[in-house]
């Protein structure tokens, strides 16, 4: 089954006078359980499709599938629901809200998707011990490392199981111990929830994880390979 | 407590100094509100008891129509034996029996033209405060006595004083010429011009003899402690009334149209600039959430990401607006209610405040109205117009565009 599913996507950006093309005939098909990097340069386009494929951003034209459901054409709030429901985001910057502690930041995307209290707690207390860090919930972002913030930005992207994980440089601010711990675990997530990741980073690195590396180059996917992961 | 109202006070507190400064505002204009509202009613229901406990009354027996055009004509009959079975019913002593008639009033020097009302002088004094604001001689005495009180005006305007003669001349009931000599044996000082310049008050015994009344009068006046029983009063005295006679009760409103009037223009000008301060506070709300909604653009934007919809975003605006709406609305209400309630007891008055309240007949001290009504209709408003003031910070999220807001510092 295709978890994701891109067809000829286009996406042009205005740039002073300059257009400029993201997404040039985009077309890419990424398995359920798929492990998958795409790299480019910076404004390589990675992000744009990264955000296209996550409803974040609409392309000009083609069509795109998640789940086998056409995203494209769906309103503000479908696509709103579509994120809260079937995909997990993980940012460069951790982005976690400052005010809630790190179990409410896990907590609060399944209050939003309407979680039983009782749930709620229990499961942000095991993913947050299933991405090592037990005993840290009440600290705030402010009080944790960048690493533990960007495991408590990942214990939220997948707390409700979703389908499809998007992260956008993911190990940008981490050094390099925490991001192989990082790496790790979405590894260990990957195999053992099936869940697809589609990763944007530059990181070689990180790269050497993937089981498919995406590159691109202004816009275009210039090379496919499927590759024995680290 | 809830997750999503966590967020929502945890993020007011995010600046305190600003949240404070704003909720303080909200506080101060919701204890001036409380303040000023309850001051206000205080002061409204002092002015319609003084106007009315002057003379007028809360309630009158009158015959139809005499409220209106005045004639000398249209009488209630056998006033005085009716306003006794009134008093013996409704176990009262609030009750008395007038009549009213204009004349030429003369001394040695000068005439003019006055007000001459009969009263019965054993209960006039329970309906009217007339009688106790004597400042020279004394009331009225027997009920067929010769005797006059003026007002202080008057006396001056005729170059009269206590013990000096007055000729009356006027117009009886039934059209005949009307003529009396009277002895001054008070005058009275009530504050108020109009009264003291152009009103007399005769026996009523005499009033029937010299204006030819037989037997007749044309107010029955009743005082009923406040205005707050005065509609239960008014049923009750209606099926009191003679069968077969022809006469009506009317209420104060009735009988001083103008003193409503007047409550209301006075309120039209307050809630205008209670009004100017709502809004004040409103701005300064929009203000504060409008900057809190900006400089959060980069946060909203990864919620959205998450999956959060502008309408779930906005509500959260609105929740936070909303509690601190609710902040300013008790601590406001608390603060003004403490001092209300402290000078409900105690009295307002302030320099200057004596002469004009001489000029409306009322007491140099005022008394705030603590109540229900005057703690939160002042506050409530204002946590209406906060939250109205949140609308648009809130709406602006609907504008929001994740990626574009995740791109904002």
């Amino acid at each position: 089954m295709t978890a994701v599913r891109c067809v000829d996507l286009c996406k042009t950006y205005r740039q002073g006078e300059e257009d400029i093309k993201a997404l040039d005939h985009v077309s890419i098909d990424i398995a359920e359980g798929g492990f998958v990097c795409l790299s480019a340069p910076s404004g390589g386009g990675k992000t744009t499709l990264l955000n296209a494929i996550g409803g974040l951003d609409k392309p000009d034209s083609g069509e795109i599938y998640i789940a086998g459901r056409r995203i494209d054409n769906l309103s503000k709030g479908e696509l709103a629901e579509l994120r809260l429901r079937q995909i997990g985001f993980v940012f460069q910057a951790f982005n976690l809200i400052p005010v809630l502690t790190a179990r409410e930041n896990v907590e609060f995307v399944m209050q939003v998707q309407g979680v039983p209290a009782g749930e709620r707690q229990k499961l942000a207390g095991e993913i947050l011990d299933e991405v090592g860090l037990a005993g840290l919930d009440d600290r705030r972002p402010a009080d944790m490392s960048g690493g533990q913030q960007q495991r408590v930005a990942v214990a939220r992207a997948i707390v409700s199981r979703p389908e499809l994980v998007l992260a956008d440089e993911p190990t940008a601010n981490l050094d390099s111990k925490t991001a192989d711990g990082l790496m790790e675990l979405f590894r260990e997530l990957n195999e053992h929830h099936h869940t697809t990741f589609v990763i944007a980073t530059h990181d070689k690195r990180v790269m050497s994880y993937a089981k498919r590396l995406i590159r691109m180059l202004d816009g275009r996917i210039v090379d496919d390979i499927v590759q024995d992961a680290a | 407590m809830n997750l999503v109202f966590r967020l929502a006070w945890r993020n007011l507190w995010r600046h305190p100094r600003r949240t404070w400064l704003t909720t303080g505002a909200m506080v101060f204009s919701n204890t001036l509100l409380v303040f000023m509202i309850a001051l206000q009613f205080g002061m409204y229901d002092l002015m319609i008891d003084n106007t009315l406990q002057a003379f007028t009354g809360h309630l009158q027996i009158q015959a139809p129509g005499y409220k209106d055009d005045q004639k000398m004509r249209q009488t209630v009959a056998d006033i005085v034996p009716l306003a006794e079975s009134l008093r013996a019913e409704l176990t009262t002593a609030s009750i008395a029996a007038r009549g009213t008639a204009f004349a030429l009033v003369s001394s040695e020097e000068r005439s003019y033209g006055i007000a001459v009302f009969g009263v019965e002088p054993e209960f006039e004094s329970n309906v009217s405060t007339i009688p106790g604001l004597i400042s020279k001689g004394r009331f009225l005495g027997a009920s067929d006595a010769a005797e006059i009180i003026i007002g202080a005006a008057l006396a001056r305007n005729l170059r009269v004083d206590l013990g000096d003669e007055l000729t009356l001349l006027g117009s009886g009931r039934d059209g005949s010429f009307a003529a009396a000599v009277v002895n001054i044996v008070g005058i009275f000082d009530s504050g108020v011009a109009d009264f003291d310049r152009s009103m007399t008050e005769i026996p009523l015994g005499l009033f029937q003899d010299v204006f030819y009344m037989n037997g007749s009068g044309h107010h029955v006046v009743f005082d009923a402690g406040g205005i707050d029983g005065v509609a239960e009063l008014q049923s009750r005295v209606g099926s009191l009334l003679p069968p077969g006679q022809d006469l009506v009760v009317h209420d104060w409103d009735a009988l001083q149209p103008g003193l409503k009037q007047a409550i209301k223009a006075d309120m039209s000008s307050a809630f205008f600039m209670y009004g100017i301060l709502v809004i004040l506070v409103a701005f300064s709300v929009l203000n504060t959430q409008l900057m809190s909604v900006l400089e959060r653009t980069h946060e909203f934007g990864i919620v959205m990401s998450l999956g959060l919809t502008p309408g779930r975003l906005g509500r959260l605006v609105l929740l936070e607006t909303a509690i601190m709406g609710a902040l300013g609305l008790i601590l406001g209400a608390i603060l003004g209610g403490v001092i209300t309630f402290w000078l409900g007891i105690r009295g307002f008055a302030y320099p200057g405040m004596e002469e004009l309240a001489a000029k409306f007949n009322l007491p140099a001290r005022f008394f705030p109205q603590v109540s229900a009504m005057t703690l939160l209709i002042g506050p409530a408003v204002v946590f209406l117009f906060t939250l109205l003031a949140a609308v648009y910070p809130a709406l602006r999220l609907h504008r929001l565009h994740p990626v574009e807001a995740m791109r904002a510092v």
